[in-house]
């Protein structure tokens, strides 16, 4: 595998996690969504191994293995089995307004492109051209946290979001320390726990996981 | 081998509390565990102090002026937060507001909250110094949400969601950080050591740190709790249990501004600019304004107070943006007294709102007769926080609006605004709660004591006479600061 | 003169004359195999056609002029779209002169006075029809141009000659922006084309038809050239997606050989295509009208990802 051939091989898996992310943004059922959070993360699995393979750092193996097993597998099944216990399969989430969503998804993949410039400038990295889009998968996963008002998936929207972080780490540096890596995947992982803890409890509270419900705290009362 | 000690202990009080921690002795051992923290602290101090900024670890902690003042800080309220929890968490469990789960969980994730403070502070990788940010925030989560109720709820998931969410901008902007570093310094971890970022900061790819900055200042400002950012902050602070209220208050997001400084030094050397500084004197001066008039419309206590953090956050983050020696002095004594006076000040409120059981201003009353420990440690702890001499918080103020008055004279009238709306709510809404008779639901009760008194006195000390240790300390970290 | 191109050109024509409606009809078969019926055959669409033609024409009194050019005009645009994509060879004198934009104009006009026509009569089924064939239209078309243009960018070009031939000699299948205009491409041919989920052609149920709608008070000779037009269609998209993104096989060189050898390809893509299309129509239910803006939106969507990941990636 030559660079040119890699790098094109990442640019299309890049492209692949941008399109999950979309889809992401739109997807109304609850497995769905977890689907699609579960092939994000195995797009990112192998674009880092590729990453790791063509430049010859080792590192990025234990990373890309730490995305598999966490992202792929770990936290869907912690989500499927949240989902079950708490009977919300058949949830269907009213999400407003797609095309607009998906406009400013798209305006979002631009600001990102304009605002990662100076890296891609200054990088020789294969992957510098991928930073743009990683940074428009954090923009992506924080817009879905905004538009939408469940509370799962407000936390996919903060995975994906956790997503896009690793894949700029991976592209923009070739992953950071393995220390902080494996320090911030577990925070990811106590993360999980505690927002299946708070699933619980909000359903126990609320009866429902709409956020929108939570309106009690407002200024001035 | 101190430093070490220092993040030990806290580490090994939560693995045992988390056993034991709704035993009777549990808030003993929380507060023996703090006070070794606390020896530990000074020790580290005093050996920093004989010998200078020192590495640990392999490189891996660090401990300099500016870092070990906060570190000494953070273990002694986290000491008195501990002792006023004994009293206050016994009352709680008395009510039925907490369960034996809920206490060894209290327990625990206090202890976790201290550590992962203390890793913000020491450790010498920035990377790591986010790892432990987030561990912060999600030990102190559950925590908001200890009473179950609606409200508290909807506050903690607030709190994670939103600090999630900004703690992640700052992840962006830490990757940035690394990407220029790594140009300069080589690949691997020692590209991440503050250490060796401060000695090659002009060497550092101008363009990519002030875009790193940008999102490190929406991450670590999301915890500082600065306008527009702060919508967690009152919830978080008003709908926890007091004493997490005065810990989050009173150290959170002084750690939090830590991280940003020490950014901000980083970016002003790569770039050459005031740029960093602008940007924060921006966000300081929002806050403080916005906070300030917000205070005029609460009606919950420890609501009122989280805005009063805000404002404060905003006043020493607008003295580090000014930057020089005066505004940099007054900013580092600003975090410290402020942090001293509103932990002081969430004691007497906790104290006044078990005593009413409620939190809602109208309804707390004639705390001067009713208890005077609360009702006068209240009042002047407001009066300290509002900067009226001779407390430490006046000396700060003073010094910080002298700064402004010579560097940045525009912002004069605003800075005096803020300060003045702020005096005035605050002295408005406290005045009718300490004075009156007292209410016949008004239930009185044994308070801590000491927690109180020792902070107060300490405000006190810095406002009139400032040890000459703590004046000279300020000075080196000032130098590491310009 | 070279007289090779032009007789390509006559040859081309023929061809989407003749094998338009076998297609259609190969789709036919493929959707009763696939739902367990028996089907009628390949070539049921030519009988259907022929009885068409010895049909009388029973006009409405009202018709208007509009109601009487539109069969012929339909036809005509989608017999010229047929000079201008590169079915068997890539060496065509019309496609010189006419590039993307015109061949969307060309079935732009024709579906202009497809709406113009349903609402001539004045009945109702006729007005609705046009206004939602206009909506998806409306729709599908910035969407249609942007995955066009995505094509062009990473081409240089607005010929489709040219980026067929520059396809055939690329370097990479994997480009990031090309597939992405791909999947947008399918999505709107299935709008275009009238197909599940956004029409179903085989229905007249009046809740949920659009273009049937339009053509309901055809009739006779009239009616037999809008089906053919329509037949065509559905085969001029799938040669266009052919021509743009798989054009392997498609003859460039003046070549008895090579053009028996760009026909044969073309049989088996447009087998393949088939396949294709009737696996998205038996997978998917068809969509109420109002989540059509979404299904487009996404087409869109997919389009203009695939122009952001031509400059961002490549």
């Amino acid at each position: 595998m030559n660079i040119h051939n890699a790098a094109q091989i990442i640019s299309f898996l890049a492209a692949l996690v941008l399109l999950c992310a979309f889809g992401m943004l739109v997807q109304r059922r609850m497995y769905g969504l977890i689907h699609l959070f579960a092939w994000q993360g195995l797009f990112l699995s192998i674009s880092t191994a590729v990453v790791g393979f063509v430049a010859g750092k080792h590192h990025l193996y234990i990373s890309s293995v730490l995305t598999l097993s966490l992202k792929v597998v770990l936290l869907p099944y912690i989500l499927h089995v949240l989902i079950q216990r708490l009977k919300i399969q058949k949830e269907v989430e009213t999400v407003v307004n797609v095309p607009m969503t998906m406009l400013i998804g798209i305006v979002l993949v631009i600001f990102s492109y304009h605002l990662t410039a100076p890296v891609r400038e200054i990088s020789t990295l294969v992957t510098r051209s991928v930073l743009a889009i990683a940074l428009a998968t954090v923009m992506i996963g924080l817009l879905m946290m905004i538009t939408r008002r469940h509370a799962v998936t407000q936390i996919i929207g903060f995975l994906a979001m956790e997503n896009g972080l690793f894949f700029a780490a991976t592209s923009a540096t070739y992953g950071m320390p393995l220390v902080v890596e494996l320090g911030v995947a577990l925070d990811v992982l106590i993360a999980a726990f505690i927002f299946g803890i708070f699933f619980f409890h909000i359903h126990t509270t609320f009866d429902s996981l709409d956020v929108e419900q939570m309106a009690r705290l407002k200024e001035g009362d | 081998m101190m430093l070490l000690i220092l993040l030990g202990v806290p580490l090994f009080a939560a693995v045992v509390l988390a056993f034991v921690g709704d035993r009777k002795y549990a808030a003993e051992i929380n507060i023996l565990g703090s006070a070794l923290n606390f020896a530990a602290g000074l020790g580290l101090a005093f050996q920093v102090y004989l010998e200078g900024p020192s590495l640990a670890a392999g490189k891996f902690f660090f401990v300099d002026a500016f870092n070990v003042y906060l570190a000494v800080l953070t273990s002694f309220v986290s000491m008195t937060t501990a002792v006023f929890s004994r009293r206050y968490m016994r009352r709680e469990r008395e009510h039925g507001r907490v369960g034996h789960m809920g206490m060894r969980f209290y327990h625990a994730m206090f202890q976790v909250f201290i550590f992962a403070m203390l890793l913000c502070l020491l450790t010498n990788n920035v990377g790591v110094l986010w790892i432990a940010m987030e561990l912060a925030t999600l030990s102190t989560v559950l925590l908001v949400s200890l009473y179950r109720t609606p409200t508290a709820i909807e506050a903690a998931w607030k709190y994670f969601i939103l600090c999630g969410v900004g703690i992640a901008q700052a992840l962006f902007g830490t990757v940035l950080l690394y990407f220029a570093a790594e140009k300069v310094l080589g690949e691997g971890g020692d590209a991440l050591l503050w250490t060796n970022l401060s000695l090659v900061s002009d060497k550092l790819e101008p363009t990519v740190l002030s875009l790193a900055f940008v999102f490190l200042m929406v991450g670590y400002g999301t915890k500082v709790g600065l306008v527009p950012l702060h919508n967690w902050l009152p919830d978080a602070h008003s709908e926890g249990p007091t004493p997490i209220s005065a810990v989050l208050s009173g150290l959170l997001l002084n750690v939090a501004l830590y991280a940003l400084v020490r950014c901000k030094v980083l970016v002003d050397g790569s770039t050459g600019t005031h740029h960093a500084g602008d940007i924060m004197m921006g966000f300081g001066l929002l806050s403080i304004l916005v906070a300030a008039f917000s205070l005029l419309r609460q009606k919950d206590i420890k609501r009122m107070f989280s805005y009063s953090s805000i404002e404060h956050m905003g006043i020493a983050t607008f003295a580090f943006g000014l930057g020089g020696p005066i505004a940099t002095f007054g900013g580092l004594l600003h975090m410290l007294v402020h942090s001293l006076a509103k932990s002081s000040i969430f004691f007497t409120v906790g104290h006044a709102s078990q005593m009413h059981r409620t939190q809602e201003m109208d309804r707390i009353k004639g705390l001067i007769k009713g208890n005077p420990l609360v009702g006068w440690g209240l009042m002047f702890g407001v009066m300290a926080i509002v900067g009226m001499p001779p407390f430490g918080v006046f000396t700060s103020e003073f010094l910080i609006l002298t700064a402004t008055i010579k560097d940045a004279p525009l912002l004069t009238p605003f800075l005096l605004l803020g300060l003045a709306v702020a005096f005035a709510a605050l002295f408005r809404k406290v005045q009718p709660m300490v004075s009156g008779e007292v209410p016949s639901y008004q239930k009185p009760m044994t308070v801590a004591n000491l927690p109180v008194l020792l902070h107060m006195a300490l405000v006190l000390i810095i406002g009139i006479y400032m040890p000459d240790f703590l004046n000279q300390w300020f000075h080196i970290a000032v130098e590491l600061l310009k | 003169m070279n007289l090779y191109p032009f007789v390509m050109e006559i040859l081309q024509v023929l061809i989407l004359l003749a094998i338009g409606p076998a297609f259609v009809g190969w789709v036919r078969v493929l959707k009763c195999w696939a739902q367990g019926r028996s089907s009628a055959g390949l070539f049921q669409p030519y009988r259907d056609l022929r009885k068409l033609f010895s049909k009388d024409v029973v006009l409405a009194e009202n018709a208007s002029w509009i109601f009487r050019f539109m069969p012929y005009l339909v036809f005509g645009t989608a017999v010229l779209a047929g000079g201008i994509i590169p079915i068997l060879s890539t060496d065509l004198p019309l496609a010189a002169t006419a590039d993307v934009i015109v061949l969307v104009s060309l079935f732009a006009i024709a579906r202009f006075f497809t709406a113009l026509a349903g609402m001539d009569i004045g009945t109702a089924f006729g007005g609705m029809g046009a206004s939602r064939e206009m909506t998806v239209a409306s729709l599908a078309e910035p969407a249609m141009l942007m995955a066009i243009f995505t094509m062009s960018l990473a081409s240089r070009s607005t010929s489709l000659s040219y980026m067929a031939q520059l396809v055939m000699s690329g370097q990479s299948v994997l480009r990031p922006s090309i597939v992405f205009a791909l999947l947008a491409f399918i999505l709107i041919t299935l709008a275009e084309t009238g197909r599940i989920p956004v029409d179903n052609p085989a229905t007249h149920l009046e809740l949920t038809m659009i273009h049937e709608a339009m053509i309901l008070e055809y009739s006779g000779r009239h009616l037999a050239l809008i089906e053919w037009a329509s037949m065509m269609k559905l085969f001029l998209f799938t040669a266009l997606g052919i021509a743009v993104f798989a054009p392997w096989g498609i003859a460039s060189s003046a070549d008895l050989l090579a053009v028996a050898a760009a026909l044969f390809f073309m049989l088996l893509k447009l087998g393949a295509a088939g396949i294709v299309l009737v696996l998205i129509e038996t997978g998917l239910a068809k969509m109420r009208l109002f989540r059509l803006t979404e299904f487009l939106g996404s087409a869109f969507l997919l389009a203009t990802l695939g122009m952001l990941s031509y400059f961002i990636l490549e």
